[in-house]
């Protein structure tokens, strides 16, 4: 979650504002929404991830089906797909989890049904960057259908994306064998500060004509994490195989959570549809954006001026919340063991967790453990 | 082409359905009877002012968005649990049971139904009664289950077969699992009386029974929680660790916000412990944690005194106006001149009614009259007030003379 420079979590200030006036109004109630959710939710957020001008859009070929967080949406288009896709109730397709990925992908397309559940090639520790060609090659050797799931920007944990120059090679390789794009989007704005940028290889997709899924969290780029806000995003062929794909979402919703919780999707709903409360809502994200991208910048800077052996542009290479520093078990275990500083053992940190106030300890820390310990 | 053309399209929701016919209906006289929601005298939603009040602290208190912890809001899961199983409660004093929060009733069935899929070993076999809520089925199809039946309700008294389910439960393999509504059935609205709970208890017991209890009406079946939750506390009193899901969506009122909890009784707290955090494994891969809202309100409900003391009247009182109802419907028929037996409908309790009107005359009933219900002559008495009941004592008179 995100942190402000004093360590502390952040309620966007257009969010209270929009609490506020949800608060005070007294026509709302408590009544149930609709199984897909609330209209003007939905709706936004699918043409936040797509674009104003979306041509699928246009088409009308977009669904959208509310969800309980970016983990919902990924668990509804999870069973759907082990429904319907590559057949009926074919739990033999493969779902391609990049190496290494948030470890529930892998729990939920297995608890949606999926058997065959395989990695693809994403991140070269040794050169700390994107193995490019390990992942197109696991494309080209990929069963034909076979389901990519792919992270639409600021890859956890890496915080590695491909460029878009990389984005048109895989979409290509993935055109070509007939894989299925299933785009998770956790950190749309959070990531660069533009909410353009971040979508972009998701918008390149659909313009490419790929029917896809995309799964969106509002918990990061609105802080809304314990309001679970999600949506899934359906981009198909034509208005009619949308439609089918909906009226069958919502049997799995129905027995899944019957209908979704209605605060959140009001507060996101409500900002998007305001122009002068959108643009508050952007300045909000990229104050996040910044704040994180400054952290990052500030401790390259400062394990250069220490000369900590090793290259750190990696550090302002990735993107997001994440970085997978390079540090290995044995260097995070001296930096939690001995400086008190907390990462995962992969060398995952949480860049939201630095401040002005700790930049300094850190790369010092950083600095004597991978100079002391080997 | 497609990925999707062989797709098909979903059956449309039956409920959704009627009131899909009853918003494009001109007439004025005209009444909704399949809404599952709470209406007061007016015909209108209905917002507790404790649940008002409730949010107004809340929002005074200026709490942060942090994700909530995988199993949910520990003050809500604790106070759902008491007052399911009684502050008094043996099980809940020694701790031996786990309660998790779920997405209102619906989530915490499934996860119930999840967990059984993957550690009740013994059988797969659901028995619900016939009938039960229309979404039991796919929810324990889709988690894996085999549904299968025992007799509850008798069309020709409009009441409970007793008989017949003492019956077939006597006939279900052990170790069979049993669906149960602690109160106020859903669709019939028909329960047994407590010296049956006792017969009922006894039989599933002496069957060896998994029992799992869907209690939706906690409070606003009889207007009073202890009362609503008498079988639940028996069957535990009487040994048997039943697994319950519970909603706040009726008797707070808090549909949209999805505020319910599921609950395994346990041999002892250790045992507890190891279901929890399987629980969660089952969870994570759903939805991660459970939404805040409607837990922190019902939690602030439940832990304040005062909101506490203000929820009871205000439960009983949507309870008084559905009972009122039933009681004005019954005596505006007689008023008609209706000859029929209309007992069962001040017999039964709860949101809804089985009329016993035929397919035929419900059909009459919409297009002559303009009084939308489900097909099985199902009516919410949520949806009828002081100023209709006339109009509705007088439709059914006609169809039905």
């Amino acid at each position: 979650a995100y942190r402000t420079d004093e360590g502390q979590p952040w309620v966007l200030p257009v969010v209270k504002k929009v609490e506020q006036m949800i608060a005070n109004d007294n026509s709302l109630n408590h009544e149930y929404l609709p199984i897909l959710g609330l209209p003007e939710f939905r709706a936004n957020a699918s043409r936040i991830a797509l674009g104003d001008d979306s041509p699928a859009i246009k088409d009308k070929r977009v669904g959208s089906v509310q969800s309980l967080g970016g983990t919902g949406a990924l668990r509804i288009g999870a069973e759907f797909l082990r429904r319907w896709y590559n057949g009926n109730n074919n739990t033999a397709t493969p779902v391609y989890v990049s190496a290494p990925s948030w470890e529930n992908h892998n729990s939920v397309f297995m608890d949606a049904g999926f058997k065959d559940i395989r990695t693809y090639h994403y991140w070269d520790a040794a050169k700390r960057g994107l193995d490019l060609q390990g992942l197109l090659n696991d494309m080209e050797k990929a069963p034909e259908f076979s389901i990519f799931i792919l992270h639409a920007c600021a890859h956890n944990p890496t915080g590695t994306d491909p460029t878009p120059e990389q984005w048109k090679q895989i979409a290509a390789v993935m055109k070509r064998r007939s894989l299925f794009p299933f785009f998770d989007s956790a950190y749309q704005g959070f990531a660069s500060g533009s909410l353009e940028k971040d979508a972009w290889a998701v918008r390149y997709f659909v313009s490419e004509g790929f029917e896809l899924f995309c799964a969106q969290s509002f918990s990061k780029n609105f802080g809304l994490y314990n309001e679970r806000v999600g949506n899934l995003t359906v981009v198909g062929k034509d208005a009619d195989n949308v439609q089918r794909v909906l009226s069958q979402m919502e049997k799995i919703v129905r027995t899944t959570w019957s209908n979704p919780p209605s605060q959140g999707a009001r507060i996101v709903a409500t900002t998007l549809a305001s122009p002068q409360l959108f643009d508050e809502w952007k300045g909000n994200v990229k104050t996040m954006a910044d704040r994180v991208l400054l952290m990052r910048s500030e401790l390259r800077s400062r394990l250069e001026a220490l000369g900590t052996p090793g290259t750190w542009n990696h550090i302002t290479e990735q993107i997001g919340m994440f970085s997978f520093t390079g540090l290995n078990p044995k260097q995070v275990e001296y930096m939690v063991k001995e400086k008190h500083i907390y990462l995962m053992a992969s060398g995952r940190i949480n860049m939201c967790g630095l401040t002005t106030k700790n930049l300094d300890y850190v790369a010092k820390s950083i600095h004597e453990a991978v100079t002391k310990i080997q | 082409s497609s990925w999707w053309s062989h797709v098909e399209m979903g059956p449309p929701d039956p409920i959704l359905g009627v009131t899909e016919a009853y918003k494009r209906d001109t007439n004025s006289k005209k009444m909704n009877l399949g809404v599952g929601a709470y209406r007061d005298d007016n015909g209108k939603p209905y917002v507790l002012n404790c649940v008002r009040k409730a949010e107004a602290m809340i929002a005074s208190k200026k709490m942060d968005k942090e994700y909530l912890p995988i199993g949910g809001l520990a003050d809500f899961t604790r106070a759902s649990a008491e007052l399911a199983l009684g502050e008094n409660s043996e099980a809940f004093k020694s701790g031996r049971y786990v309660t998790v929060q779920g997405i209102s009733g619906t989530g915490s069935l499934r996860i119930g139904a999840n967990f059984l899929q993957r550690f009740f070993k013994a059988s797969r076999d659901v028995y619900l009664p016939k009938p039960s809520w229309g979404n039991h089925t796919p929810i324990f199809r889709d988690a894996g289950m085999q549904l299968q039946a025992y007799r509850y309700y008798d069309p020709k008294t409009c009441s409970l077969d007793f008989s017949g389910a003492m019956d077939d439960i006597s006939k279900i393999p052990e170790k069979s699992i049993i669906l149960l509504h602690a109160c106020a059935h859903n669709p019939t609205g028909v329960d047994p009386r407590q010296e049956q709970w006792k017969e009922l208890a006894a039989l599933v017991k002496k069957r060896n029974l998994l029992v799992y209890f869907d209690m939706a009406y906690q409070g606003f079946a009889s207007g009073d929680i202890n009362r609503d939750a008498w079988a639940v506390r028996h069957f535990i009193e009487q040994g048997i660790n039943i697994v319950l899901s519970q909603s706040f969506a009726k008797n707070m009122g808090l549909y949209g916000e999805r505020a319910g909890a599921f609950t395994v009784i346990c041999s002892d707290a250790d045992e507890a412990k190891r279901v929890e955090s399987q629980l969660k494994i089952l969870i994570r891969p759903m939805y991660s944690n459970p939404p805040v809202n409607g837990a922190r309100i019902a939690s602030m409900i439940l832990n304040t005194p005062d909101l506490r003391k203000e929820w009871l009247t205000e439960v009983k009182g949507m309870a008084d106006r559905i009972i009122s109802m039933r009681t004005q419907l019954v005596s505006n028929l007689k008023k008609e001149g209706s000859s029929h037996n209309w007992q069962h409908i001040t017999d039964q309790i709860g949101m809804f009614c089985f009329t016993g009107l035929k397919p035929e005359q419900v059909e009459r009933l919409i297009k002559e009259f303009s009084v939308y219900m489900t097909k099985d002559g199902r009516i919410s008495v949520a949806g009828v007030t002081s100023g209709n009941v006339g109009y509705l004592a007088h439709a059914i008179h006609q169809v039905t003379k």
